[in-house]
């Protein structure tokens, strides 16, 4: 008995609440993303990587591309290149290679 | 006193606790997807169940393959997340928050999101999945978020038809496009601004919406809280999160995102020939058809004898017409019995009874929509590994 009298209060409730959600408000919200877990695979001029592309992405963006011998300098100059012409990644000319032996070497 | 969106969280919380085990264990999870370097973390985030993590900053959440299964609504829970850009809006104040609406209009608009709210509002079921969902599965392997299949997801969106509100704001003759942008934005400022655009007459369908709802709440944080674009039948890159100005223009735009990123071949079928560029490319736009077995996974060992397989199939907005499942590998196929009608832009849910005797298998499924579009049985390529939809194999033993 106790529990179907609860069980129609949550109805009862929920319908009360559907209503509501209908309303013209929303609640403010403040939102915390969670740490970031991935980090950058040690190797040559690791520094550089970091100071170059943490700013904007975290690692997983290069952790998870796809591996093997298609995917080494050439993919790397690329995806660099890309970062610096279509997104504006302000790298200076000198690390630019650095980063890219950095990449094909470590993934 | 319990609210309704408490009673949600208990039974979400009930559900996790008898379905997956602890938050704590599950943080240490991993998922690995079918292709090479495919291990993820499963990660927890607010408002989210344990999701895939394809990248933490800015976030992409994909949508466990195992939630297809559980029915056609994607939970807000469960859905899928993409940002392009690190700046994500993390305090949102509804009161504070306003739509502009400008260009060539006689009437620009500032509206908060309390007017938004009370026009006449619609509701449409609407299948939303990223341009780049599956695209760990390209072969020969491609650059971009390396995805497999649960960058999609389907919800009851309500809100406003956006020709609601280009109609307040009065359209001039020579508007060609409207562009849409929202708060996330670039973390430096010589990044492009996420901005896209649809042409006048495709705003003005009357089907796209700005929803502040979805499948009965408000829009998570990471799904565009409080107001997003709904293009339905149409790629996610269109489903501009967060939405905070309209802008109708008299040109093409012809900024990044529509110029040079999201671009398919200009060929019937948005494909070329592997390892190879296209000659010509046009802005990504409707889903092409797909189908998925949701209950059985690729690997499985079945009891030998009766078993019903059941899933989902969509397309980019003509309704499914067919779904057919061949346990041959191909060679022979029996239409399975739709599920509900939720509605065109919506997963359609299918099953079927099949026997198995002792053996193997290569389970297929395929769909075809109302104007006879299907899905192919290898698998079409483009360069950005986009519009995947071959026809999908699951291979099981019955013994």
């Amino acid at each position: 008995m106790a529990r179907r009298f609860l069980l129609a209060l949550i109805i009862a409730t929920s319908a009360i609440a559907g209503l509501g959600r209908n309303s013209v408000n929303a609640a403010p919200v403040s939102y915390t993303l969670p740490d970031e877990t991935a980090a950058f695979k040690p190797g040559p001029n690791l520094e550089v990587v970091q100071n170059n592309c943490t700013g904007c992405h975290s690692a997983d963006y290069i952790n998870t591309q796809p591996r093997g011998p298609k995917f080494k300098k050439d993919f790397w100059q690329a995806e660099v290149t890309k970062m610096i012409k279509v997104y504006g990644a302000p790298i200076g000319e000198a690390d630019v290679g650095k980063i890219v032996d950095y990449l094909a070497a470590t993934y | 006193m319990l609210d309704r969106r408490q009673v949600m969280k208990r039974a979400g919380m009930a559900a996790l606790a008898t379905g997956f085990g602890s938050l704590k264990a599950l943080a240490l999870d991993t998922v690995t997807l079918p292709f090479d370097n495919g291990e993820r973390p499963l990660v927890k985030y607010p408002q989210k169940r344990p999701m895939i993590g394809l990248t933490s900053r800015p976030p992409q959440l994909e949508t466990p393959f195992s939630i297809f299964n559980d029915g056609p609504i994607t939970p807000n829970n469960a859905f899928f997340v993409r940002y392009h850009l690190a700046g994500v809006p993390l305090d949102i104040d509804p009161d504070k928050f306003t739509l502009e609406v400008k260009g060539k209009v006689d009437r620009p608009l500032k509206l908060s999101l309390k007017e938004v709210r009370k026009l006449k509002a619609v509701e449409l079921v609407a299948v939303n999945q990223c341009s780049g969902n599956s695209r760990g599965f390209s072969d020969p392997r491609v650059a971009g978020g390396q995805l497999g299949n649960g960058a999609m997801g389907n919800a009851r969106w309500r809100g406003v038809p956006l020709k609601t509100v280009l109609d307040m704001a009065g359209v001039q003759q020579s508007a060609k496009q409207v562009t849409f942008n929202g708060m996330d934005g670039p973390v430096s400022d010589t990044t492009p601004d996420f901005v896209k655009a649809l042409d006048i007459d495709h705003a003005r369908d009357g089907e796209v919406m700005l929803a502040y709802g979805m499948n009965g709440d408000d829009l998570p944080v990471l799904n565009g809280f409080p107001l997003r674009l709904v293009v339905p039948g149409y790629y996610g890159t269109y489903w501009v999160k967060h939405l905070s100005e309209i802008n109708v223009i008299d040109s093409v735009f012809d900024g990044f995102w529509m110029k040079s990123a999201y671009r398919i071949p200009d060929t019937p079928c948005g494909c070329v020939e592997p390892g190879t560029a296209p000659k010509a490319t046009i802005p990504i736009n409707r889903f092409t058809v797909r189908s998925f077995i949701t209950n059985v996974i690729d690997g499985a060992k079945l009891k030998p004898g009766a078993t019903t397989l059941k899933g989902i199939a969509f397309d980019g907005g003509k309704g499914i017409k067919e779904v057919a499942v061949s346990i041959d590998g191909g060679k022979t196929w029996t239409p399975a019995k739709l599920g509900k009608d939720l509605g065109k832009y919506s997963f359609r849910e299918w099953k079927l009874a099949v026997k198995l005797a002792a053996g193997s298998y290569e389970l297929r499924v395929r769909a075809t929509n109302n104007t006879g579009d299907t899905q192919p049985m290898e698998p079409f390529w483009n360069p950005a590994g986009y519009l995947r939809n071959v026809v999908e194999t699951v291979r099981v033993t019955a013994a």
